[in-house]
């Protein structure tokens, strides 16, 4: 029993970090020692593949984009669902059911479905090939998202606190501000943690909805190893680059990343 | 808690409402609009009414799509869920290393999905990836662009591999929220390690449980990016889950109707069965 408690969880991350390490591998080999066969660690070391990347403005230019269009995501989407989430935990009106679930239904929407039609929305507004573009888009399944982790979180906080403070004759505005808001400080956090990862990782809208100006990080990456031949060592120098800012982010949110998943409500 | 009833609630939700119906309802209008129209190109477009439908649920490029989804859905949902909640009951409850665990485990889930195909392809590659080389060298055959079989078992291991760990997650979040009170209750009672698990975790369980099946099933029914760069739907079509063959039909083949038409059932289908897990959720959150 003793040696299963930790032999379990062990092994289980063994297989997590083999394909990240494999990864890594690849990523410090040169070219013609990944093609010239099986080896399971870089002999001719080299670090040209990071250089390339980082030096190339096709290269880095993805990153900035992909980037930008995150975080313009994550603070509109954590911006528009406060309210909405206050509302839906404190109050009861017309319709508050089925609406709440519509909106989940558009987290439910495969991106396959709306990817042409979105490019011709986002062309007939003017924002193609923009980050707005692709932040908007995103919107469709992280504001759903975002309103449904934050309500699980507000509806801990007892409704008493929201009394006293009108009583005390605070408006709503500065109430939701001064008090509320610190009080589901975490919640937030994992909020904007969720927004940032499904924006992130998500790529057919991203995709779609850029061509040359706004291209992100991913679909850079799809071009390269489609156009310049098989570039496996730059490719996955590109992927390990893209695993860092989740990494970073995940570390600020460890403690609550728990609790987080399970949408506020254990 | 008790809510109070009040319309003006509306306003706190209408911005939302408004950016969410401009990303909803227009597109959603237009794939209605194309899935009962014809068009010869030169934007002329003629009202065809449900010949598209008729066209889709009848065609076998759709049943064979279809199919391979529902199983593809049912063999990861039967992996996923039950490892998952074994790791999460196997994982320390305090102490430095939950953090350690968490972060490593969360780190997947982290990843662009297309970088998850390209590291799975780059580890999948016979000749220089550590699995294939690994597979292939003890003597089982293995080639995940020729074999069927191979690109199945590539495919659901990178699934496992992507999404296991929030089961985990959840699961472990709602073990997180059991008293150590029970458990010493338990113990004092005698009870056996499965009637701890039956009678006390998984009850705790059961709300994240839920949560994690309905994202684990909306997530791997729309499932593209990771299969389409690790295989491209192949060999063959072995590998087209719904979504593939949805973009194939739009994008490749720009047959507008049988997409849009296609979409919409699509939506359909993961719409009634999503429906059918909330109603389930919140029936046990009014009682």
């Amino acid at each position: 029993m003793r040696v299963t408690r930790w032999l379990v969880p062990t092994l289980y991350i063994i297989f997590l970090l083999l394909p990240i390490y494999w990864l890594v591998n690849m990523s410090f080999k040169t070219t013609n020692e990944i093609l010239g066969g099986f080896s399971p660690w870089p002999k001719n070391f080299t670090i040209d593949s990071y250089v390339e990347i980082l030096t190339n403005p096709v290269w880095y230019n993805g990153y900035i984009s992909s980037i930008s269009y995150v975080l313009i995501n994550t603070v509109i989407s954590v911006a528009f669902a406060l309210p909405a989430a206050y509302a839906f935990s404190r109050y009861r009106f017309l319709g508050d059911k089925h609406l709440f679930f519509w909106l989940l239904t558009n987290r439910m929407a495969p991106p396959a479905v709306f990817a042409l039609p979105f490019y011709q929305l986002y062309s007939a507004v003017g924002l193609f090939d923009t980050p707005w573009a692709v932040a908007l888009a995103h919107c469709l399944f992280n504001i759903p998202l975002a309103v449904w982790i934050l309500e699980g979180f507000m509806s801990g906080v007892p409704k008493e606190i929201d009394e006293t403070a009108y009583i005390d004759g605070y408006s709503f505005p500065r109430f939701f501000v001064k008090i509320f808001m610190p009080l589901i400080a975490s919640g937030i956090g994992v909020t904007a943690f969720f927004c940032f990862m499904f924006s992130w990782v998500e790529l057919l809208l991203a995709k779609t909805l850029t061509s040359v100006a706004a291209k992100p990080i991913a679909a850079v990456m799809t071009r390269t190893a489609s156009t310049s031949g098989y570039e496996l060592g730059l490719l996955a120098a590109a992927g390990v680059l893209t695993i860092i800012p989740g990494a970073i982010v995940i570390w600020f949110v460890r403690n609550y990343i728990a609790k987080g998943f399970a949408l506020g409500r254990v | 808690m008790t809510k109070t009833w009040n319309n003006r609630a509306w306003f706190l939700v209408l911005p939302v409402l408004l950016l969410v119906a401009f990303n909803a309802i227009i597109p959603l209008m237009t794939v209605v609009n194309y899935s009962v129209q014809e068009t010869f190109g030169n934007n002329l477009f003629f009202f065809e009414g449900t010949k598209w439908y008729e066209d889709v649920l009848t065609s076998e490029r759709f049943h064979a799509s279809l199919f391979r989804q529902f199983l593809f859905t049912g063999i990861i949902l039967l992996i996923e869920v039950p490892l998952g909640v074994a790791i999460a009951l196997t994982m320390p409850r305090s102490g430095p290393w939950v953090s350690v665990c968490l972060v490593l485990m969360a780190l997947p889930l982290l990843i662009p999905w297309n970088v998850v195909g390209a590291m799975w392809n780059i580890m999948a590659l016979p000749d220089i990836g550590l699995l294939g080389y690994g597979l292939n060298a003890l003597g089982i055959p293995y080639n995940f662009t020729r074999q069927p079989i191979s690109a199945w078992f590539t495919v659901v291991l990178m699934d496992v591999w992507h999404w296991t760990s929030l089961v985990v997650l959840l699961a472990y979040a709602g073990l997180r929220s059991i008293p150590e009170a029970y458990y010493q209750a338990a113990k004092i009672d005698g009870a056996s390690r499965w009637s701890v698990f039956r009678y006390i975790q998984l009850p705790k369980m059961n709300r994240v449980l839920t949560i994690a099946i309905l994202l684990r099933f909306m997530d791997s029914f729309m499932i593209y990016t990771e299969p389409f760069v690790l295989t491209g739907g192949g060999p063959g079509n072995a590998t087209t889950f719904l979504s593939i063959d949805l973009v194939k039909a739009a994008l490749g083949e720009f047959n507008l109707g049988i997409a849009a038409a296609m979409s919409i059932i699509y939506f359909l289908m993961t719409l009634l069965v999503s429906w059918i897990f909330y109603t389930l959720m919140t029936r046990g959150e009014d009682q």
